[in-house]
């Protein structure tokens, strides 16, 4: 379990983030939803640790997070993955190399036991073929499934994902939606996922926070989102006017 | 006021990036394998841009030396003299830093910078790794261990240099050797390899500060990659100055 009490987020005078509570359960795929702009990174690297609240507390299940020393968080960083927009793999290492670092740097295991944990991810997310291969040489989708790789491979208890479709073709994206949505089932780990795609919110959503202008708008699960009286919530659920004569036929 | 406020600011941030840096590393096998791989990527890939510049600036000081010191009353062992000194003083270290500054220091700004705005180094404090320690730490000690090697390399270099221009007459050889040994104090390579050290040093960590907080888009990184070059070059001619005073005054 994740939760945020009251957080507050300022950059420059200019508030982003604005009383803040959130409650994200284990084993399940929470979704931020929420549309540009409207301070759903920003909770996200919030809740990681990235940026450090104005006001507020983070629990990682019993652990307030936020009141951890430097070293204590690094020891709950370590049970985190998290897969960046972008990827961000490291681009002077290779997939195998990337998803291998965080084995080489926290384990004592010997290099036989990293080499199968490795192939064992590398195979999860269906690139065995690709681990001598730099992130350069990588399509959108392998991107997204190397860092997935490198999220998972020291078995963690939370993953964050930020915006893992952007860039994707729907067809790529619902294969890395639902990849997400086993592996957090699988490993009985707490997911929160950053999207503002309505597909992943009907494929995946289990629990879903829309974020509206840096406040919390509303939650609920991904039936609820359908029925729901939010205007604004539904502006952006229901924002193509196909979407809306769906909406009417509801 | 402000423009002060702005500078301690930096020289604040980049005292507690050194502290970052200089932490304890997590595991100290890799540190060891990044450490040899940015010698060979920062050291041994400058070895043929420190050659070509030294070798002719060698045998462009012994020309300009034996042009301007024709007169009967000069020895013309003091060509290769001259040539010696203002190779072993300055051009090897201070200059070749400077070189230095602008080859590596720019690449590492830009490689950091790119890695800062790509999530790249957030990736990695999420792992749990000092981001500052595993990415500059290897760096740092990569410069300092080789950068003083190269510049005894341009030091051979331009010496050479200046003695394939005496084969074309302008001195005879056997005097710009008498040259090369007159007066010669060990203790000239000591003083420039310890600055090259120094200089090192100061290239790799501010060039790594401005990469470490780059923030924004590409244009960012540019810009972070041309203010360590300036300040890189600014950093090594005052402590040129103080190195020199420090030792020879």
């Amino acid at each position: 379990m994740i939760k945020g009490e009251h957080l507050y987020k300022s950059f420059d005078g200019r508030t982003i983030l604005e009383d803040i509570s959130v409650e994200f359960e284990a084993g399940k795929t929470n979704l931020i939803i929420g549309r540009s702009g409207s301070g759903k990174t920003v909770l996200l690297k919030t809740l990681v640790g990235l940026h450090e609240p104005d006001s507020g507390s983070i629990y990682y299940d019993d652990k307030n997070y936020t009141a951890l020393s430097f070293a204590k968080r690094k020891e709950v960083r370590r049970e985190l993955g998290m897969i960046f927009q972008g990827g961000a793999l490291l681009d002077s290492s290779t997939v195998y190399e990337n998803v291998r670092l965080p084995l080489d740097m926290f384990t004592n295991q010997s290099s036989a036991e990293k080499d199968k944990r490795v192939k064992e991810c590398l195979a999860r997310v269906e690139l065995s073929h690709a681990g001598h291969l730099y992130p350069s040489e990588l399509s959108g989708g392998m991107i997204k499934r190397a860092a997935i790789a490198r999220a998972i491979v020291l078995n963690p208890k939370y993953l964050f994902c930020d915006e893992p479709n952007s860039g994707l073709d729907p067809q790529t994206s619902i294969v890395i939606d639902n990849l997400i949505h086993d592996i957090t089932v699988e490993y009985n780990i707490t997911t929160i996922i950053n999207t503002h795609d309505m597909n992943s919110v009907m494929e995946i959503g289990e629990k879903i926070v829309y974020i509206h202008q840096g406040k919390k708008w509303w939650e609920g699960t991904k039936e609820d989102i359908l029925h729901a009286d939010n205007k604004e919530l539904n502006d952006f659920v229901f924002a193509s006017a196909m979407a809306k004569r769906a909406k009417k036929s509801l | 006021m402000k423009i002060l406020g702005k500078f301690f600011g930096a020289i604040g941030r980049y005292v507690m990036l050194l502290g970052k840096v200089f932490s304890r590393p997590e595991k100290m096998s890799i540190y060891y394998r990044r450490t040899v791989n940015e010698i060979e990527a920062l050291g041994i890939n400058s070895i043929p841009l420190v050659a070509i510049i030294s070798i002719f600036i060698g045998a462009v000081i012994t020309l300009q030396m034996a042009l301007t010191l024709e007169s009967p009353f000069i020895p013309k062992f003091m060509i290769g003299y001259a040539t010696r000194e203002t190779m072993f003083l300055e051009f090897s270290s201070t200059v070749i830093a400077i070189i230095l500054a602008g080859k590596v220091g720019s690449n590492i700004a830009s490689e950091i910078g790119t890695m800062r705005i790509t999530e790249q180094i957030d990736a990695l404090e999420i792992m749990g790794v000092n981001s500052a320690s595993y990415l500059i730490m290897p760096k740092i000690i990569a410069t300092v261990l080789s950068f003083p090697l190269l510049a005894l390399f341009s030091m051979i270099i331009g010496t050479v240099g200046g003695y394939i221009i005496a084969m074309t007459g302008v001195v005879l050889p056997a005097e710009y050797i008498e040259g090369l040994h007159y007066y010669f104090i060990v203790g000239e390579i000591t003083y420039s390899l310890i600055k090259m050290a120094v200089f090192a040093f100061l290239i790799t960590s501010i060039s790594a500060f401005y990469g470490y907080y780059a923030a924004g888009n590409s244009l960012e990184v540019g810009r972070a990659s041309t203010r360590a070059v300036v300040t890189s070059s600014i950093a090594i001619m005052i402590s040129n100055l103080i190195i020199t005073q420090l030792m020879r005054g």
